[in-house]
């Protein structure tokens, strides 16, 4: 009956990943999450043996309330830590069952004992390594990366270290070897993760989405329970498929992201006027408020390309503000999203929804690029390296291979940013040098809410 | 060995049905797609109810009651908050 049950649960949660296939039907799937776990819970409780409901319900309360705390009042921009920190709590979760399982009961065959201690590295791995994304990610520690004299050295000194204490558990099952490996497990994903540039933070979040449901797999198997394994088989699948296309979106293999080393994460920005007058000294052309609304109220369409420079200064609810402004006035507006823009797969969509942009507004790269030779006013707000060309027409560079949106084919980008300054990847963007390219230099917030004034200002052309 | 084979069988065809459901979803719901996975492995809230609440509250009791409040944090964090995010997509 139980496992019917659990069959039932496991169903559930393919559909309810089934359902994020198209907004229309994400938020049935979400239920469908809800009544699978339901399910789970409620025959679990029906398991012979398991008498001691009030200490599990109080236990079970308690986290649901802080559960609901955190989700509550999160706010969509810090949707990143957030995401990092219930991984981390998967991490810990499978590492304190498996060691309980360890306490439990004498473990006389060879391959529970090796289920044991993955189930707890893996685990200890997931809760330090997400932990410190969540420092990274939520500015506790800077995005520059630690990077250790001899780190590949002490990383493989670890790892031959945990290789020996799996070897000592697997021959004398004690409590000691399997405590000193979470421990060492711990370290290591700390180190790994400390070692890795703010940048590359979308890719190392998925990756640790991965590792978590490899985790909840994991304990399946120390637990014998197939819902666990094929639930956590299901996570580790996605987090696969999200390190994959993220790591794509930068042209990086997920191995040379997860060596580290590569970008700080925060490159310096001098103020405004001295960048204008360095652009001018350039050759840039420098444009106003004015000009750039003139230019985008004369045009048929526009396309927007918002960065993480538009999430970090707030400017998603001023641009819708400008693209009810602009379409009042005919113009065709759209946005275009890149993969790796945001610090999280699918952020990007996630704040313009809030800003009340309707989906079927925003496109993906691979959708909207083929529209960009016809478009007339290309508006980049806070993005830097994915509308970079050199990533299409100059080999030597480190970007060289990125697939990038092509906006320079487009009939003129207006790029707001702060400054001339190069992004994470500290490489120069010649988008900024073109003929058809005005830079409007400024905090791409108080830039938007500039250019909504001066369109409800100025009367509307004839 | 035998028991363990059974699982691994699993677990293998459960990936390839992740691998398979998981390239469908529209790269537009890729967050809430990891808030729902966030939610859903704390499917290990099971185990660590299981672990809780069969022995008597010794030490292997105590580790499990951790992780049923932390597996717990998960479960309601993560549905409502893909729940909140969800509400935001709009059509036109």
């Amino acid at each position: 009956m139980i496992q019917l049950a659990y069959v039932a649960a496991a169903v559930f949660f393919i559909l309810s990943l089934k359902g994020l296939s198209a907004p229309a039907t994400a938020k049935r799937g979400n239920l469908y999450g809800v009544v699978g776990m339901t399910v789970a819970i409620a025959a679990t409780l029906a398991v012979p043996g398991l008498t001691a409901y009030t200490r599990i319900a109080i236990a079970a309360l308690a986290g649901g309330a802080i559960g609901a705390l955190l989700a509550s009042r999160v706010p969509m921009t810090a949707m990143p830590e957030m995401v990092a920190l219930l991984h981390s709590f998967v991490g810990a979760a499978a590492t304190l069952v498996g060691l309980s399982a360890h306490h439990q009961s004498v473990h006389a065959d060879l391959v529970s004992r090796v289920e044991i201690f993955l189930g707890v590295i893996i685990g200890a791995l997931t809760l330090t390594g997400s932990l410190i994304a969540f420092a990274k990610l939520r500015g506790t520690i800077g995005g520059k990366p630690l990077l250790l004299p001899a780190r590949h050295a002490l990383n493989l000194l670890g790892l031959a270290a945990l290789v020996a204490l799996g070897a000592w558990y697997v021959r004398a099952p004690a409590g000691l070897p399997l405590w000193l490996a979470a421990l060492l497990a711990g370290l290591v994903g700390a180190h790994v993760i400390l070692a890795i540039g703010g940048a590359d933070m979308p890719v190392i979040v998925s990756v640790l989405n991965s590792a978590s449901g490899w985790a909840a797999a994991a304990t399946g198997f120390v637990l014998g329970n197939d819902l666990l394994i094929i639930t956590g088989a299901l996570v580790g699948a996605s987090g696969a498929i999200l390190s994959t296309i993220m790591s794509r979106g930068m042209n990086r293999s997920i191995g040379s992201v997860l060596v580290g080393g590569f970008g700080d994460g925060e490159g310096a920005e001098p103020g405004p006027g001295s960048a204008q007058a360095e652009a001018m000294a350039k050759g840039v052309n420098v444009g106003d408020v004015e000009t750039a609304v003139e230019l985008m109220r004369g045009s048929r369409n526009v396309i927007i390309v918002p960065g993480y420079g538009m999430a970090v200064a707030q400017a998603q609810h001023p641009t819708w503000q400008l693209v009810q402004r602009l379409e009042a006035e005919g113009v065709r507006v759209r946005f275009a999203i890149h993969p790796v823009a945001g610090r999280l797969p699918g952020h990007m969509n996630v704040l313009l929804a809030e800003a009340d942009v309707p989906y079927d507004q925003v496109f993906e790269m691979d959708d909207i690029n083929p529209d960009l030779p016809e478009t007339d006013v290309v508006l980049v707000l806070g993005a830097n390296d994915i509308v970079n060309p050199d990533a299409l027409d100059k080999p030597g560079s480190p970007i060289y291979g990125m697939p990038i949106l092509e906006v320079f084919r487009a009939g003129t980008v207006i790029v707001v940013k702060r400054s001339l300054s190069p992004g994470f990847s500290g490489i120069d963007n010649p988008l900024y040098y073109r003929d058809n390219t005005m830079m409007v230099f400024g905090d791409a917030r108080a830039v938007v809410e500039a250019m909504v004034k001066e369109l409800k200002g100025a009367p509307a052309h004839a | 060995m035998e028991g363990f084979l059974a699982h691994l069988t699993v677990f293998v065809l459960a990936c390839f049905v992740g691998w398979q459901v998981v390239w469908k979803v529209t790269p537009a719901l890729h967050t809430p797609l990891m808030s729902v996975t966030n939610a859903i492995s704390g499917i290990i809230l099971i185990g660590a109810m299981v672990a809780a609440g069969i022995a008597a509250l010794d030490l292997a009791g105590w580790l499990g009651l951790a992780a049923v409040f932390l597996a717990a944090i998960n479960v309601v964090g993560g549905f409502w908050v893909t729940h909140r995010m969800l509400k935001l997509f709009r059509r036109r």
